[in-house]
């Protein structure tokens, strides 16, 4: 076997220094490869959600109101609906990410899509379709401002779902937050 | 020691989960399905077969009193860049299996098999080690995710077999359920490994 290196202080200084250093720049080489794919990734993602929650549109704006991301879309110089990335802190497992689409005329719900959850696998996770068109606790097409759009237990007209009424508190939570800033945006 | 010997080790005789009972953290945590049971292993094998090279090359170099550190860092450079790649690449997977990524870092396997085996052996013999003790790993987390898969969701896989909108007994996708079936499981394949 090779003879090792002495434990003294100058051998020790210099082979974790070489290391670090080397680790660092094989780091930082990897990161300037797949920074642009992770971008790309991103991106896709965002516009795929805001495809999913919004009807057809020509062109998009972004904004950024009340710290929550805004997309604005437009057919031709019409704004013609709004998807608001919201969040509530108050799910079952923390931090619940949601883009809902309104409709710039209205206010109406038209659709949301879940960006970031923590739920329970099989209970809180279904939220991702519970509360889509035709299913049991469906609030799109319904318009926040005039429907009570909270969980019935806290006596409003949404169904929970069965087992998960933290979630779909904080889901209702995130909604309520979204057309506030969807408010403001129309104000303006 | 030959190499028919280390591979053995492994796959059964030293396995990771099964007889090691090493990284029971990710175990339990990403084996919510068998696709991310068996990516969780690959990704381990990966970080285990590059640091198990870099540090029987650098064995003589690196001064004992501060190993460990070197070890780490090594460790963590190979993690980093799975985390990298697969945000890169396969975004969906990397979302599911997120937070666990970052921890292969402090998986005991990874500096276990650098401070037990490769820091003293060669290095076609550590290559070997770091590859084996992965794959060993990874069908471990595959059957274990397999089973809570049936189980839980009543797919395989990824393929539904029941029907579509029913539920599985969701008690084995939960933390409960994988423990049950780590324990089992465990139970079932050291008592095959001992009657052999």
């Amino acid at each position: 076997m090779a003879k090792k290196a002495k434990s003294t202080l100058l051998n020790m200084f210099l082979s974790l220094t070489i290391i670090a250093v080397v680790a660092a720049g094989v780091l930082a080489l990897i990161s300037f490869v797949t920074k642009a794919p992770i971008e790309a990734s991103k991106k896709a993602k965002t516009e795929n959600a805001i495809k999913a929650v919004l009807p057809a549109f020509d062109r998009l704006e972004d904004q950024e109101v009340n710290g929550m991301k805004c997309h604005l879309a437009y057919n031709g110089d019409q704004l013609a609906s709004i998807a608001i990335e919201s969040a509530s802190e108050n799910g079952f497992g923390g931090h619940l990410g949601v883009m809902y689409g309104f409709d710039a005329a209205t206010g109406n719900i038209t659709g949301y899509s879940i960006l970031e959850t923590n739920e329970t696998p099989g209970l809180g996770a279904k939220a991702d379709k519970w509360f889509q068109e035709g299913s049991k606790g469906c609030v799109v097409g319904k318009n926040p401002g005039t429907d009570k759009l909270t969980v019935k237990k806290d006596g409003g007209d949404v169904d929970a779902i069965s087992g998960s009424t933290i979630t779909s508190r904080a889901f209702c939570g995130a909604l309520e937050a979204a057309y506030e800033t969807f408010q403001q945006i129309e104000k303006e | 020691m030959k190499a028919t010997q280390i591979i053995k080790n492994g796959l059964i005789k030293e396995n990771p989960t099964w007889v090691l009972i090493l990284g029971m953290c990710p175990t339990l945590a990403t084996t919510t399905s068998a696709i991310n049971g068996m990516s969780m292993g690959l990704a381990t094998t990966f970080v285990l077969m590059m640091s198990n090279i870099v540090i029987s090359l650098l064995k003589s170099v690196i001064p004992d009193k501060v190993r460990i550190p070197a070890f780490i860092v090594v460790i963590a450079t190979f993690v980093t860049v799975v985390q990298l790649v697969m945000q890169a690449y396969v975004p969906a997977l990397f979302e599911t299996l997120g937070l666990f990524i970052p921890l292969i870092v402090v998986n005991c396997i990874v500096l276990g098999r650098a401070e037990a085996f490769a820091s003293k052996n060669n290095v076609w013999h550590s290559f070997l080690d770091g590859v084996f003790m992965g794959l060993g790993f990874t069908w471990a987390l595959t059957l274990v995710g397999l089973v809570r898969e049936m189980l839980g969701s009543g797919s395989a896989f990824g393929f539904k077999f029941i029907n579509a909108d029913a539920d599985g007994m969701l008690l084995f996708i939960l933390p409960p359920g994988g423990f049950l079936c780590l324990g089992l499981l465990m139970a079932l394949i050291n008592h095959l490994r001992k009657t052999k």
